[in-house]
């Protein structure tokens, strides 16, 4: 039989309809298109997908199971190395990791193996009511610090070998950057909620409201008992351009922008926490923040939303679906361009109108792409003279994040790079002996499944290190 | 979920709460600020923490009722809960090497000031207090402050109570009269903070300024609570939530912050008459 070239397509809502709701973009494979889909894969001998996944699912194992119609197996092969089976079938980015190795891939499209985990995943949260169980203690005391996807990744690896994991949260519920950075439409909060419950039923505590490096520091968190501490508390301060207008209202970082809409729920219709919704908005940065802050603000009822970025469309960081997605949706793609100001309402004759201080305008220049920069990328450079003006009432942006000051600046001996970064070893070791870190605290805005990928690492060197106590 | 151990309506606008909050009662000191949500809707809203008990393990609130998640806050009685309660946040009120200070409060500001006055004279300062009020409805705390002052003036903008006028009258007069503070400490409304900044400045006196922008997560996230300092000519953008509260106040742009205050205005008038109709039908 011969293979079919392309991938199955993953259904979705039609793009003029989700423009419009906070509903689940990608409605996932039905049973016939995953088994269909798995038949696609060549089952290869030496497996080059399971090099290029971070936290080594056996790719090939459970897509067998997905062939032979045993979904729950298939399931049970991805939850042994992965905590977050369904967040990372929606959010990892397959193409520039496990379908990147992927033999078939050579000459056809790779087997879409993130849309067969989402599907295993998701037919286990829907079939199986069974709990899980909670492994025999082994008498050890861990905290982790921070409820994302390295904490958490890392708190359920230790909980699966019997550690007693306590994880602290600064913010009110758990999940991180899943639940007030990664947009409902993206990745509905009810299955981080039931990734977080499956970590409760292994025994995990998690305690909210308790900012470590203030309410505790890490210090205390020895004094209380625990032998080793994992530190994944994320990335910290956005960054701003520095450039004049910055602070006119309707300014907002895409952390602020999306944890008001997602974590605050200013997206619904009756909202406690306000959000500047409707009107043009422009958006600055082309990384998947930036893909999802432009698709909130259109669901939000934005009449027209830009993406302003100063490199071309090929070095758009976001993941390629997400840069397709908005597309389709109406995304204003102004590549080649930088902003150099951000224009403000100002009425001299009334210094008590109330549009006073509010965002009218983005300027922006056109760029040019010179010679290849440190980063490989050719460099842009200002074309002189080719400054024009965007109407838009909002300003988001997205052009990255440096690290939270608050555990660095309370914790004596940790040691941090020249950007704020926690120094780590290849275990996810830091200058303190007993303590870990991994993700954005240490690499600066990065991906969720490369911050799981720290958080195994760190919950393996944790095991080996309290073993051998 | 954080129970209210004790309420007291100190006017008819401003209430004290103590809540339950051992970890936090522990570490807060003054200048510090905690972020709490009223229920599992509601919005984040930092308070300056106004005192705490240790041993007790319960921290001390005041609040005015100006908007939609104060008043449901001000309809919880001593016994009930509130959701989330966290901190200690921001960086406390700096205290070392300063002997005469001069602590200006205004409006539900004193609320925050008080405990920064107590420190000073628990630690052997000499702590001046000017506190001032619209009207004598409106006086709070006027019993604390003498206690921790080793002088205590009250002003009232009507003339209702005390002396008649603004907080910086008396500064002023004590500065030309050759009062040397080592720092002068200014908690209030930013326009009073502004002004205080101003009076003090022909005289050289250092002014600390306790910033209350609008924040969200209060724990060096979101950027929302930005501020823009002029250091040496050049514009710096600083977060209130981990740099601060306090700041210097030469070189806060206090109508920048002004302005940003004032961003969702029209929305929270709107929510907190939503609010009060609410509880007008219960």
């Amino acid at each position: 039989m011969a293979i079919n070239p392309k991938k199955h397509e993953m259904p979705t809502q039609e793009p003029q309809v989700r423009a419009h709701n906070f509903n689940e973009v990608a409605l996932g494979y039905t049973a016939q298109i995953a088994v269909e889909e798995a038949k696609r894969c060549l089952n290869c001998k030496n497996k080059p997908c399971v090099s290029g996944c971070p936290v080594n699912v056996n790719i090939p194992d459970f897509i067998t199971k997905i062939k032979e119609g045993d979904f729950e197996g298939a399931y049970s092969v991805i939850n042994k190395t992965s905590s977050l089976p369904a967040v990372c079938g929606r959010v990892c980015p397959q193409e520039t990791q496990c379908e990147s190795k992927c033999t078939l891939g050579i000459k056809f499209e790779p087997v879409g193996i993130g849309r067969l985990e989402r599907f295993a995943a998701d037919w286990h949260n829907e079939h199986t009511k069974d709990k899980a169980q909670i492994p025999p203690s082994n008498g050890h005391r861990v905290a982790v610090v921070g409820s994302g996807p390295s904490g958490l990744t890392c708190a359920g690896d230790l909980a699966k070998k019997g550690y007693k994991v306590t994880v602290y949260e600064a913010l009110h519920t758990a999940g991180g950057v899943l639940v007030y950075g990664i947009p409902e439409f993206r990745l509905p909060k009810a299955i981080v909620a039931k990734e977080v419950e499956t970590l409760k039923e292994l025994g995990v505590d998690i305690e909210p409201n308790v900012i470590i490096g203030k309410t505790l520091t890490i210090d205390e968190l020895f004094e209380m008992g625990y032998e080793a501490v994992f530190v994944g508390s994320g990335a910290g301060l956005p960054n701003f351009m520095n450039i004049p207008g910055e602070a006119y209202k309707g300014v907002y970082s895409a952390n602020e922008f999306l944890t008001r809409s997602n974590l605050m729920k200013a997206y619904l219709d009756d909202p406690q926490t306000p959000i500047m919704k409707g009107g043009k908005v422009a958006v600055v940065g082309g990384g998947n923040v930036a893909m999802d802050a432009a698709r909130t603000a259109l669901r939000l009822g934005a009449e027209k939303v830009y993406i302003v970025y100063r490199r071309s469309m090929d070095e758009l960081p976001a993941r390629r679906e997400e840069v397709e997605h908005a597309q389709e949706e109406g995304i204003d793609f102004r590549i080649l361009c930088n902003p150099v100001e951000i224009l403000g309402y100002n009425n001299e004759s009334d210094p008590r109108d109330p549009k006073n201080g509010f965002v009218k305008g983005i300027r922006c220049i056109k760029m040019e792409l010179g010679e290849p920069d440190a980063s490989g990328r050719r460099r842009p450079v200002a074309v002189a003279g080719s400054e024009f003006d965007l109407d838009v009432d909002v300003v988001i942006m997205s052009i990255g994040t440096s690290p939270n000051p608050l555990i660095k600046s309370t914790t004596k001996g940790l040691e941090v790079n020249r950007w704020g970064g926690i120094i780590v070893n290849e275990d996810g070791l830091t200058s303190r002996e007993g303590v870990y870190a991994g993700g954005d605290a240490v690499t600066g805005a990065a991906t969720v499944i490369s911050a799981m990928g720290a958080g195994k690492t760190a919950a393996k060197a944790i095991d080996e290190y309290l073993s051998k106590r | 979920m954080y129970k209210i151990v004790r309420k007291k309506v100190l006017n008819p606008t401003v209430t004290q709460m103590e809540i339950d909050a051992p970890l936090v009662a522990k570490k807060a000191k003054p200048g510090q600020f905690i972020i709490l949500r009223v229920d599992e809707a509601g919005e984040r809203i930092p308070l300056t923490v106004a005192g705490c008990n240790p041993d007790e393990g319960t921290v001390k609130i005041i609040f005015q009722v100006v908007g939609a998640t104060t008043e449901l806050l001000n309809h919880k009685e001593a016994g009930e809960y509130i959701q989330d309660f966290a901190g200690p946040l921001g960086v406390a009120t700096h205290t070392d090497g300063i002997k005469n200070v001069c602590i200006v409060g205004g409006g539900v500001g004193c609320a925050i000031a008080m405990p920064v006055a107590q420190e000073f004279h628990r630690l052997g300062a000499k702590v001046t207090s000017i506190i001032g009020f619209r009207n004598k409805d409106l006086l709070i705390l006027e019993d604390e402050f003498k206690a921790c002052s080793d002088k205590l003036i009250v002003m009232t903008d009507d003339g209702s109570y005390a002396r008649q006028g603004n907080v910086t009258v008396p500064l002023k007069e004590m500065l030309e009269a050759g009062e040397k503070f080592d720092m002068i400490i200014t908690i209030g409304p930013l326009v009073m903070m502004k002004y205080v900044t101003l009076t003090a400045k022909p005289f050289d006196v250092p002014v600390t300024v306790s910033m209350n922008p609008i924040m969200i997560d209060g724990t060096g996230m979101c950027g929302g609570c930005r501020i823009t300092l002029v250091q040496d000519g050049k514009r710096v953008t600083k977060f209130a939530c981990v740099d601060g509260p306090d700041f210097n106040g030469y070189e806060i742009d206090f109508d920048e912050a002004m302005s940003r205050g004032r961003m969702y205005s029209d929305f929270e008038r709107h929510a907190h008459q939503a609010a009060c109709n609410l509880f007008k039908k219960a």
